[in-house]
């Protein structure tokens, strides 16, 4: 691994880390089925999500989990040192097909252990004002 | 139908060896928006001490969602894919994935359980190298909404 680009020792829970706005569209979406293989069709068809019930078109949960955690991975400065990473998906992504949809991301350290040099990150996840993911957390390695 | 609780507690026999490769690492790391040189970049990847470029944090899912495939496809399951809602999804890193490692995944269905007319399942795929060296404990939550 780099060395973190944060130390354990100097950090203190609260620390808030730069936030990020991402924006996905439906060719964002298409990238994403072919790169992760889910295919489902409420990822890309509007017809197939509204007849299941959705407003639009929405993003893959697992896309919206990715392009938050990117906002850790930056801040550690090595993929390699996110550990652990959960989340709950709370509200669809709604992505139009005429300009698609901001996601905005923001961090903040919720725990240092300076024994394990380990940290948690708990993100903040929203678009269109709504929280679309909860509970977010990623443990990254210090040491 | 509804979704067959009969299928909590049961697991799977290893998958196939997955490969995973530098392209697809790189196409994954693009998809999602993940920046780091060390998804792109060999020789950077080496001199961070890694066998060869790392794979972005949730990119486990790919061989997890293979893994999940074999329950959600059988029939005799009940689970209707269109109805099918990501509830929750963890990942638990034991090493980073790196290109070239051959990725089996071990299917558990650890509960399985209906409530207010949805269900709820939430599987956890072991992935493993065929050696046994574990990689990621990748653990999924579906709700599959009923008719309404």
């Amino acid at each position: 691994m780099r060395p973190a680009a944060v130390t354990a020792a100097d950090l203190q829970a609260g620390t808030e880390l730069p936030g990020r706005s991402v924006p996905v569209d439906r060719q964002r979406l298409l990238d994403y089925a072919d790169a992760s293989g889910d295919q489902n069709p409420i990822h890309q068809d509007e017809q197939v999500a509204r007849r299941v019930g959705l407003p639009d078109v929405i993003a893959h949960g697992m896309w919206t989990m990715a392009a938050a955690v990117e906002v850790v991975t930056d801040w550690v400065g090595d993929p390699g040192r996110v550990v652990s990473y959960q989340t709950r998906f709370t509200q669809p992504v709604v992505v139009p097909a005429d300009g698609g949809a901001l996601v905005e991301v923001t961090g903040r350290v919720t725990a240092v252990d300076r024994q394990a040099a380990r940290a948690t990150v708990e993100l903040q996840v929203t678009s269109a004002g709504q929280r679309v993911l909860g509970r977010a957390l990623a443990v990254v390695d210090l040491g | 139908m509804g979704v067959n609780t009969a299928f909590q507690g049961r697991s799977y026999p290893p998958t196939e060896p997955y490969l995973v490769e530098r392209s697809h690492v790189a196409a994954f790391a693009d998809a999602v928006g993940a920046g780091s040189d060390l998804h792109r970049d060999p020789e950077a990847a080496r001199a961070a001490g890694y066998a060869d470029v790392v794979a972005p944090p949730t990119y486990a899912v790919v061989v997890a969602q293979r893994c999940d495939a074999q329950l959600v496809q059988d029939p005799e399951a009940g689970i209707d894919f269109s109805r099918v809602v990501h509830g929750s999804q963890a990942f638990a890193h034991h090493r980073p994935l790196v290109a070239g490692d051959r990725v089996v995944g071990t299917l558990h269905v650890d509960t399985v359980r209906e409530a207010g007319g949805h269900a709820m399942v939430t599987t956890r795929s072991e992935l493993a190298t065929p050696e046994g060296e574990p990689l990621c404990t990748a653990t999924s939550t579906i709700v599959v909404r009923g008719q309404s």
